[in-house]
C-alpha cells in the first residue's frame, strides 16, 4: 500500500501522466472531429507514424521547431484528404480504407526516413521543446511541477480541447458537423454540402492526429524510431468511444490512460522482479478495455458513422 | 379579377430511373395564395417531381422557374438544394431531414448562418418565435429532436422552411405519419399560411384530404399528368378514375362455394393470459373456397394467430389441424411446403428483404424447387424468368427484376409479395392488413387476386382494422378481443354496429343496451 501511496503522492508522476496524455489528446481529438461528422478514420496509427516522421524530419533539416509542427500538421492533413476521397468522394469502406492509409502513411515515412537518412546507424538527435517554466506557479508544490513543467505542445493540446468544444457546440460550423454526422440528409436539405463538411472535418482531425505523432519526437524524445508510436492511435479510437465523442470526456479519458500507463511503469520499478514486465504493459489496455465495456454499451453513436451518403439516394 | 402572381412553373419535367420513367414531360403552375394538391398512387412519380423541384434530383429534361422577389421568373440550376431553398423553396420531405441530435432550434438555424461565425442563436431563437406566434405552430425549441413525437418533427420542418422565408412550400405526404386530430391541425396551419400569401404544394394519395384543404389538384399517374382541377369541380369518383387510369371497377364478391374444412384451430392457448399478446382457448375453422374475417382492435391477439399460421410460434395448448391431421413442429418453412401463404402486416421489414432484388425477393420461398435449383446452386435464369412474368401479371412497377426490393413503393412491394405467394397457389392464405398504406388502385387490385384465390378453392382468413375491407372480401365473420375468438357468422347477416360491439368486448348473446 506504501507503494502505492508514494506513486500518487509524487508531482513526478502527475507530470509524466499529462507528458503521456498528450499525444492521446491531440489523437482523440482528432478522431473525434472525423467520426462527429460521420466518418471513422482508422488511419490514425499512420498519421501518427508519419507526424513524428515528418515533424522530426523537418527540424533535423532545419526548418525549426514550429516549422515541424506545421509540417507535421500539412503530413496528417494530405493522408486525411486520401482517405477522404476514398471514403467521402468514391463512398468505399471506412474501415478498409483506414487500415490501407495506416499500412500506406507508416511504410512511407520508414521509406522516406531511410532515404533520406541512409548512413546512419542510430537515429540524429534535434533539440526538442523545452518544458517552459511559468515563474512563481512553477514553483507551487505538487501543481506546479506537475502542469507547470510541460512543454508547449501540451498546452496547445489543452488549448485545442478548448476550441474543438467550444467550435463543435458553440458555432454554426459545429452544428452542421454534429448534423452531418447524424443524418446528412438533414444538411443537404438546409443547403449545405455534405462532403464539403466531411472531407474538410476528416483532413482537420488528420491534422490533429499527426500533431500527436509530432509530440511524440519533438517533445517526448528527440530522435525517430521505428515502432515508437506503438497502438498510440489505436488508443485514441477506444478513447472517441469513452469519451462519447464528447471533447471534455476525450480529454478526461486520455488522462486516465496517461495515469495508467505512468502507474504502470513506477508499478514496474517497485515490485518488476516478482510479475514479469509484460503484464504491466498490458495494464493500460486491459483497464481501457474495461472502461469501454463499461461505457461503450449505452454508448450514443453518430448514427451516420460509416455510411456513405451518395447524393440523390432514397431516404 | 386578375389571377394572383405565379411563383413557381415546372415546364417539362422529365425523369428517368433506368428503363423507368418516372415523370413524363410534366409541366406545372403554382399561384400566390393557393394550395395545391399532387396526387396520385403510389409510384406515380409525385415523390420525384418534388426532389427535383427542389434539387435534391437532377432531371433528364425540362426547366424549374421560380420568381424573383423583382418579379421575374428565373430558372433553378438543376440539383442544387441550396438555390431552391435561395430561392424561397421549401420542403418537408415525406421522411423528415431532421438532425436527432440537436435540438429543434439548431434544426432550424442549420445552414443559415455563415459556418466561420460564432452564430446568431438568440436572434435566430427571437425570430422562430414570432413565426411561431404567426403561423400556431407550437413546439418545443429546446428538446433534443429524437425526443418530439412525430407531429412536432413535422412542426420543426415546416418551421424551417418557414424560417428562410419560404414562398413555395412543399410537403411531401405530410399527413401519413400523423393521427387524424393532428392532421386537421396541420390543415389549419396551412390554410393560414395560405392566407398570407404562402403557395403550398400539398402532396398526398389520399382523396377525402386532398378535397378538404386544396384549392387546386393535379392527378398524376404513371408518371403523367392525368388530369388537372379545381377543387371545386372536383367530385371522389371522377378523380379516382383519373388517379387509376380506368375507371376505378367496384370489386365484385360472387357467393362462393364453400368445401370441406383445411385448417382448425382447436382450443387453442399460448402466451400468459391477459398480456396483448395472449390467446385463450382459440377455436376456429378455416373452410376452402371461404375468406373468413378476423375483426378486431389492433393489440387483441392477432399477430399470435398470424404468427401461428406463418409458422413461428407454436401453441402451449390446444391443437393445429391441417387436413383433420393435428400439426407437430411446424416452421415457416414447413408451412409454405403444406401449401401456407402469407401477407406479413409490416410488408417491408417482413415481407421483402430490402437489399435484395426484385427476382431474388419472388424465389425466395421458393429456391428449393427443382425450377429455381439444382444440387443445391441457383439457376438464376429461371429466377429472371420468373421474375418477369411475375412483374409482368401483378403490375409491379419497379425498374426491372435486379432492382433493390427497397426501391419498390409499398404498393408494389404488396403486388410482389402477391405474385410470390399466389403463384404457388396455396391452399390457406393469411392476408394480414392487406391494404393498409395503399392507395385506391392497388388495394382493389390486392382485393380482387384474394377473391381470384378463394374462388380457386384457397381457404382465406383476412385480418385488418378497416371493417368495409373485411366486409368486401369475407364470407364469414370472426372477432378477436382480449385473446377470445368469437363466431359472429356470415357476413350477410351482419352489420358494422353489430361487430363493433363484439370488437369492444359485448358478447354475442348480450342484447346491446337499448336506448
Ligand atoms: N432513386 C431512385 N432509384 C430508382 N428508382 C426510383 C428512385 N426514386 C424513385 N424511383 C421510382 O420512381 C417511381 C416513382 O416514385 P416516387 O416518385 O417515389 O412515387 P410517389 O412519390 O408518387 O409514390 C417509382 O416506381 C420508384 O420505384
Ligand atoms: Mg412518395
Amino acid at each position: 500500500m506504501d507503494v502505492l501511496l508514494d506513486i500518487f503522492a509524487s508531482a513526478n508522476f502527475w507530470a509524466a501522466a499529462i507528458r503521456i496524455a498528450t499525444p492521446l489528446i491531440f489523437g482523440v481529438l482528432g478522431a473525434l472531429i472525423c467520426e462527429r461528422a460521420g466518418v471513422l478514420n482508422l488511419g490514425i496509427e499512420g498519421i501518427f507514424v508519419a507526424g513524428a516522421m515528418a515533424g522530426w524530419l523537418a527540424v533535423y533539416l532545419g526548418a525549426g521547431l514550429w516549422g515541424g509542427v506545421l509540417i507535421a500538421a500539412l503530413a496528417g492533413a494530405l493522408f486525411g484528404l486520401l482517405h477522404a476521397f476514398l471514403t467521402v468522394i468514391l463512398g468505399l469502406s471506412q474501415h478498409v480504407s483506414g487500415i490501407g492509409i495506416t499500412l500506406l502513411a507508416t511504410s512511407a515515412s520508414y521509406f522516406t526516413y531511410r532515404t533520406t537518412l541512409p548512413d546512419v546507424s542510430s537515429p540524429p538527435r534535434i533539440a526538442p521543446f523545452q518544458p517552459i517554466a511559468v515563474p512563481g506557479l512553477s514553483d507551487l508544490p505538487f501543481i506546479g511541477p506537475a502542469l507547470f513543467q510541460q512543454t508547449l505542445l501540451t498546452w496547445l493540446a489543452l488549448v485545442l480541447v478548448a476550441i474543438v468544444a467550444f467550435v463543435l457546440y458553440r458555432t454554426p460550423l459545429g452544428l452542421a458537423i454534429r448534423a452531418v454526422g447524424d443524418n446528412p440528409a438533414s444538411v443537404e436539405a438546409q443547403g449545405l454540402s455534405v462532403r464539403g463538411l466531411r472531407i474538410g472535418a476528416v483532413v482537420i482531425g488528420s491534422a490533429l492526429m499527426a500533431l500527436g505523432g509530432a509530440f511524440l519526437t519533438m517533445s517526448a524524445f528527440d530522435a525517430f524510431f521505428f515502432g515508437m508510436v506503438n497502438g498510440r492511435g489505436w488508443i485514441c479510437i477506444a478513447l472517441v468511444v469513452f469519451a462519447s465523442w464528447q471533447p471534455g470526456k476525450a480529454l478526461l479519458g486520455a488522462l486516465l490512460f496517461g495515469a495508467f500507463d505512468a502507474f504502470q511503469i513506477r508499478l514496474q520499478a517497485e515490485i518488476g522482479q516478482v510479475v514479469p514486465g509484460q503484464v504491466f504493459l498490458m495494464m493500460p489496455y486491459l483497464l481501457s478495455i474495461l472502461a469501454l465495456v463499461l461505457v461503450a454499451r449505452k454508448a450514443d453513436y453518430p448514427r451516420a458513422l460509416l455510411q456513405p451518403w451518395t447524393k440523390g439516394q432514397r431516404h | 379579377m386578375t389571377d394572383p402572381a405565379i411563383l413557381l412553373s415546372l415546364d417539362n419535367i422529365t425523369k428517368r430511373f433506368g428503363a423507368l420513367v418516372a415523370n413524363d414531360a410534366i409541366s406545372l403552375d403554382l399561384r400566390e395564395s393557393e394550395i395545391l394538391a399532387l396526387l396520385g398512387e403510389n409510384g406515380a412519380g409525385k415523390t420525384t417531381l418534388m426532389n427535383i423541384l427542389f434539387g435534391h434530383y437532377v432531371q433528364d429534361e425540362g426547366l424549374v422557374r421560380v420568381r424573383s422577389n423583382g418579379g421575374d421568373m428565373n430558372s433553378l440550376p438543376p440539383g442544387s438544394p441550396g438555390a431552391a431553398l435561395a430561392a424561397g423553396v421549401g420542403m418537408v420531405h415525406q421522411h423528415f431531414t431532421l438532425a436527432e441530435n440537436l435540438s429543434g432550434l439548431d434544426n432550424i438555424r442549420l445552414g443559415t448562418e455563415p459556418l466561420l461565425s460564432l452564430g446568431r442563436r438568440a436572434m435566430a431563437r427571437t425570430r422562430i418565435k414570432s413565426i411561431i406566434a404567426e403561423s400556431g405552430l407550437e413546439v418545443d425549441l429546446d428538446r433534443r429532436v429524437a425526443d418530439l413525437t412525430v407531429g412536432e418533427k413535422q412542426r420543426i420542418e415546416i418551421l424551417k422552411a418557414l424560417y428562410r422565408d419560404a414562398r413555395v412550400l412543399i410537403l411531401d405526404e405530410p399527413t401519413a405519419v400523423l393521427t387524424p386530430q393532428e392532421a386537421e391541425g396541420l390543415f389549419v396551419v396551412l390554410r393560414r399560411l395560405a392566407a398570407n400569401g404562402l403557395g403550398v404544394i400539398f402532396i398526398s394519395h389520399k382523396l377525402g384530404e386532398v378535397l378538404a384543404v386544396s384549392h387546386r389538384i393535379m392527378v398524376l399517374r404513371g408518371g403523367k399528368k392525368a388530369g388537372e382541377l379545381t377543387a371545386a369541380q372536383a367530385d371522389r369518383r371522377a378523380i379516382a378514375d383519373l388517379m387509376v387510369g380506368k375507371a376505378v371497377a367496384e370489386v365484385t364478391r360472387t357467393p362462393g362455394s364453400i368445401g370441406k374444412a383445411l385448417l382448425e384451430f382447436d382450443d387453442v392457448c399460448l402466451g400468459k393470459p391477459s398480456t396483448r399478446t395472449a390467446l385463450s382457448h382459440v377455436s376456429f375453422k378455416l373452410r376452402a373456397g371461404e375468406i373468413v374475417a378476423l375483426a378486431g382492435i389492433s393489440g387483441n391477439g392477432q399477430t399470435t394467430i398470424a404468427a401461428l399460421l406463418s409458422g413461428l410460434a407454436v401453441p402451449d395448448s390446444g391443437t393445429l389441424r391441417l387436413d383433420g391431421q393435428p400439426m407437430t413442429r411446424t416452421s415457416p418453412r414447413r408451412l409454405v411446403e403444406a401449401g401456407f401463404a402469407r401477407m406479413p402486416e409490416d410488408r417491408q421489414h417482413d415481407g421483402v428483404v430490402g437489399t435484395m432484388s426484385v427476382a431474388e425477393n419472388i424465389a425466395i420461398e421458393d429456391v428449393r424447387s427443382p425450377e429455381l435449383s439444382r444440387f443445391g446452386f441457383l439457376n438464376r435464369n429461371a429466377m429472371q424468368t420468373r421474375a418477369q412474368s411475375a412483374i409482368a401479371a401483378y403490375d409491379v412497377r419497379c425498374p426491372g427484376p435486379d432492382a433493390e426490393a427497397r426501391l419498390l413503393s409499398g404498393g408494389n412491394v404488396q403486388k410482389l409479395i402477391l405474385a410470390r405467394v399466389l403463384e404457388r397457389e396455396p391452399r390457406i392464405i393469411l392476408a394480414n392488413q392487406p391494404t393498409r398504406g395503399l392507395d385506391i388502385g392497388a388495394q382493389a387490385e390486392v382485393h380482387r387476386r384474394i377473391l381470384a384465390a378463394r374462388d380457386r378453392g384457397a381457404a382465406v382468413l383476412v385480418i385488418s382494422e378497416d371493417l368495409d375491407e373485411l366486409f368486401a372480401l369475407a364470407d364469414r365473420f370472426l372477432v378477436i378481443h382480449a385473446g377470445e375468438v368469437v363466431e359472429a357468422g356470415p357476413a350477410d347477416a351482419l352489420d358494422r354496429a353489430t361487430i363493433g360491439l363484439l370488437m369492444a368486448g359485448q358478447s354475442h348473446t348480450t342484447e346491446p343496451l337499448a336506448q
